[in-house]
């Protein structure tokens, strides 16, 4: 019992970091069918950002996570607009080759700047220790990170809803063609989609950064656990991917618990008998 | 001169296909003392060519060759060290080994198209590395597989430290490889998939079973790639879990589409092109060697395509 | 007689949308049938069904006497089921040539040989050539296919069919997007198909549709709404009323 407690816990805890990166990814390969395997990169830049803010500069813990999403997200703009734009129409070959060598290039020049070990992270005082919630303590981070998961998804959720931006977005993913047709500037929206997506994997990059190392090979180790997020949860969905980060914390925070012999390995096989059994994800729209 | 016997007269053999064993055997003696580079290049042009024939001519996106590979470098590598160090059925059991998990994983996989393929062939070789990396009492996990010896090949050609017998080894089983290679692609099963890539939806209309040529052609790469594995294990005695992996799938794609994919040379000049230039100016400076690597491949994207023979084409036209 | 195709109520739906309506139908062996309606009648989902692309949500489908319905796509083009696309569905990078020995060599089994070049399959190439020559093609056999005009192209479509040597074949639109100077071989390759053929042809065309067609049969909204000879179906006052009552409206 306690240890099924502390397995959706941490499970839990995994899981909101999953899906905050992924959910932007989920969004753009939904609205433009890009295949953009160098979401990772954005994420693993906001923890950088994130945590040499924080150590170097003694930026407090919440401004450095702030500065890191305008950050990524003001990057993910020129880049998109510089190259990204250009590749729309290209095949699936030319954007994961193109992609593949956005993640080359930065993780060189991350490893360049940073080195090759991973990032000590400081957490601030108050969000270290334990939360004492009478029954049984746990981990002040974790739990922060849930709330501050939980927070994010509302607002999220919300703002597709209930929003202008969020019905465009979501009419868009839906039919484009009838989207554009209907006068919605898909162009402009994807951009601020990609944009807001690429910030919020910078905020998950910086707050996973517990769970998540920060380190050269972030954006190659973590890319397959994002894509399987989101080819699980269903591209363009918003709900799909948190239910596929559910089952991804849950399952790999239990079997690395349970059977620490075998790993991450039965998490992959059920994740690919998933993805066999649903090919369009659980909640495939496109 | 017919259409069709203009049809036929292209796919002869032409003088200009001899360059490359040419090319490697004159390396043999012109650069006696890279002959360890080149038997990596060999095996690379080897691997390279195995994924040309899925990603070139079937048209098949994969990030997840690797797993091939690995299965068929830890197959030979564990054959050698626990069952027996005679080379030629090790790679037998490396190809043998790496064609079981390319059947069955293009059974379940090759259902699915696009991301979800894509994402399948990640997660293939990610499980695959994360088992070796957990079954290290026979994998060796993170330290690599030790113990792996070599008995000389058909009991005379004993594996040298300067290299040679093992340049002769790989390109002697890179040069039936090609055969094979070649007549794979000329053939009518090979002119099958080139049309399924070009329009599965036509080759459906066409009454041919496209998934069963998918299955078949994903099986007999896999197995190319694993002798390749193999190859890398018995030549360097060694197996270590970089062998698996998204890094190592990355790089074969990468060399494969700097040489031009689809036109079987490809992986020659492309493999080639990469090792000697890794093998140069990563000596100078690691951690920019995938910087370059990065760039030279968004220009790629952005300006040439159809990779080094491509712009060769391009070029004799004009 | 067996019909060369058939179909028993063969019924599909999208949730509450029937886009085929308990659709009986009957091909004759040697067959000149046209198969017309207004636009959205359902007129290519009856093809895409009946070749197996969609799958029906209840019916039967006959060919040549033996059921299919459960037969894959390329199953049923072994068995002699030949079609068009509306819109060229061809090997655009390959060459002429051999966009149609591909079908030829699939219908001659050879697809799956993995040891010998095609080159020495010399009778599957030497049959492609001649029905390029058949359709007066043959001028464009080395050339790719995506530098045909739109016209040769329609007919690279026809020749593909014609190289799976069906006994069956649906032709969708064929003259659909050519130009009125290229269309009058189109229509002349149609009127030379080979007379043992069982031709369905779904057209917009009318005079297509009075000069090639024996019967016809009229589709609106996904059932069939009457089915007969040309002269039948011209006096026919509900057909006139589908045609003529769109334009009374619009």
């Amino acid at each position: 019992m306690e240890a099924l407690i502390s397995i959706l816990f941490h499970g839990l805890a995994y899981a909101m970091i999953l899906y905050i990166v992924s959910v932007g990814l989920s969004v753009t390969m939904g609205l433009m069918g890009f295949v953009n395997l160098a979401h990772g990169v954005f994420a693993m830049a906001g923890g950088y950002v994130t945590v040499t803010l924080m150590n170097t500069y003694a930026v407090p813990f919440g401004l450095a996570l702030l500065a890191a999403f305008i950050v990524m997200t003001l990057v993910s703009v020129v880049l998109e607009r510089t190259l990204y734009a250009r590749l729309y129409g290209a095949s699936e070959l030319e954007q994961v080759l193109f992609t593949i060598g956005l993640i080359f290039m930065s993780v060189a020049i991350v490893r360049f700047l940073w080195g090759p070990l991973p990032q000590a992270i400081h957490l601030p005082a108050a969000l270290s220790g334990q939360l004492d919630l009478g029954f049984r303590s746990f981990p002040m981070y974790r739990s922060f990170l849930i709330a501050v998961g939980f927070v994010l998804i509302a607002l999220l959720w919300f703002g597709v809803e209930r929003t202008n931006f969020g019905a465009q977005l979501r009419a868009a993913v839906d039919n484009r063609r009838m989207a554009e047709s209907i006068g919605i500037d898909t162009r402009r929206l994807f951009s601020l989609a990609f944009a807001l997506g690429s910030g919020l994997a910078a905020l998950g990059g910086g707050l996973g950064a517990d769970i998540l190392a920060i380190y050269p090979g972030y954006a190659t180790e973590y890319l397959v656990y994002f894509l399987m997020v989101v080819a699980i949860g269903g591209l363009g969905s918003l709900r799909g991917p948190f239910v596929a980060a559910l089952l991804l914390g849950f399952g790999d925070t239990a079997c690395k618990y349970l059977v620490p012999e075998l790993g991450a390995f039965f998490v992959f096989v059920a994740m690919i008998g998933l993805l066999l059994w649903r090919p369009a994800g659980l909640f495939g729209r496109v | 001169m017919s259409p069709v016997d203009a049809l036929i007269r292209r796919h002869r053999l032409r003088a200009i296909e001899l360059l490359p064993w040419v090319i490697a055997v004159a390396a043999y003696f012109a650069f006696a003392d890279y002959l360890s580079l080149g038997s990596q290049i060999l095996i690379m042009i080897l691997f390279a060519l195995s994924l040309d024939l899925v990603l070139g001519y079937a048209g098949i996106v994969t990030l997840g060759h690797s797993a091939f590979f690995g299965v068929g470098a830890y197959a030979a590598g564990i054959y050698a060290a626990r069952v027996s160090g005679e080379p030629l059925s090790g790679l037998l059991v490396g190809a043998i080994a790496a064609a079981a998990v390319g059947w069955a994983s293009g059974l379940v996989i090759l259902r699915t198209q696009g991301l979800a393929l894509l994402m399948l062939t990640l997660a293939v070789t990610a499980l695959l590395a994360e088992a070796a990396n957990k079954a290290s009492f026979i994998t060796g996990g993170a330290d690599g597989l030790q113990g792996v010896d070599i008995d000389p090949i058909f009991g005379i050609f004993r594996f040298d430290l300067f290299g040679r017998t093992a340049y002769r080894y790989c390109l002697a089983v890179l040069f039936l490889a090609w055969l094979f290679a070649r007549r794979l692609v000329y053939s009518p099963f090979g002119r099958s998939l080139v049309g399924i890539r070009e329009n599965a939806t036509r080759m459906h209309a066409v009454g041919s079973p496209v998934r069963r040529r998918l299955i078949a052609v994903y099986t007999i790469s896999a197995s190319l790639a694993g002798i390749a594995g193999a190859l890398l294990a018995q030549t360097t005695q060694f197996v270590g879990l970089t062998v698996l992996g998204f890094q190592r799938s990355g790089e074969v794609v990468i060399m494969l589409v700097f040489g031009g994919i689809g036109r079987l040379y490809g992986a020659f000049v492309g493999a080639s092109l990469y090792m000697i230039a890794q093998d140069q100016l990563a000596k100078l400076d690691p951690a920019f060697w995938y910087f370059w690597i990065g760039l030279l491949l968004v220009l790629l994207v952005m300006f040439a395509r159809g990779g080094v023979l491509g712009l060769i084409d391009r070029l004799l036209r004009r | 007689m067996t019909p060369a195709l058939e179909t028993v109520g063969l019924h599909k739906r999208f949730g509450a949308l029937i886009v085929a309506n308990d659709i009986h139908f009957r091909l004759e062996a040697g067959a000149r049938h046209a198969l017309i309606g207004p636009n959205g009648a359902g007129k290519t989902t009856f093809i895409n069904l009946i070749t197996g692309r969609l799958p029906p949500s209840a019916g039967r489908i006959m060919l040549g006497g033996e059921d299919i319905t459960a037969l894959p796509q390329a199953a049923r083009v072994r068995r002699g089921l030949g079609r068009t696309f509306q819109i060229n569905t061809l090997f655009r990078g390959l060459s002429v040539l051999e966009n149609v020995c591909l079908a030829v060599g699939e219908h001659a089994g050879i697809g799956g040989d993995m040891l010998r070049s095609i080159g020495s399959h010399r009778a599957v190439l030497e049959h492609a050539h001649s029905l390029l020559e058949r359709l007066r093609i043959a001028d464009h056999a080395l050339t790719p296919v995506r530098e045909l005009p739109y016209g040769n192209q329609r007919l690279v479509e026809i020749a593909i069919a014609l190289g799976l040597q069906p006994t069956v074949l649906l032709l969708d639109e064929p003259a659909a997007g050519v130009p009125a100077a290229e269309s009058a071989i189109i229509l002349d390759v149609i009127e030379q198909l080979p007379r043992d053929i069982a031709v369905l042809i779904i057209e917009h065309d009318m005079e297509l549709v009075f000069r090639f067609a024996r019967r016809i049969t009229v589709l609106v909204q996904g059932s069939v709404l009457v089915e007969g000879t040309p002269a039948e179906i011209a006096a026919d006052a509900r057909v006139r009323e589908v045609y003529l009552g769109e334009r009374q409206h619009g």
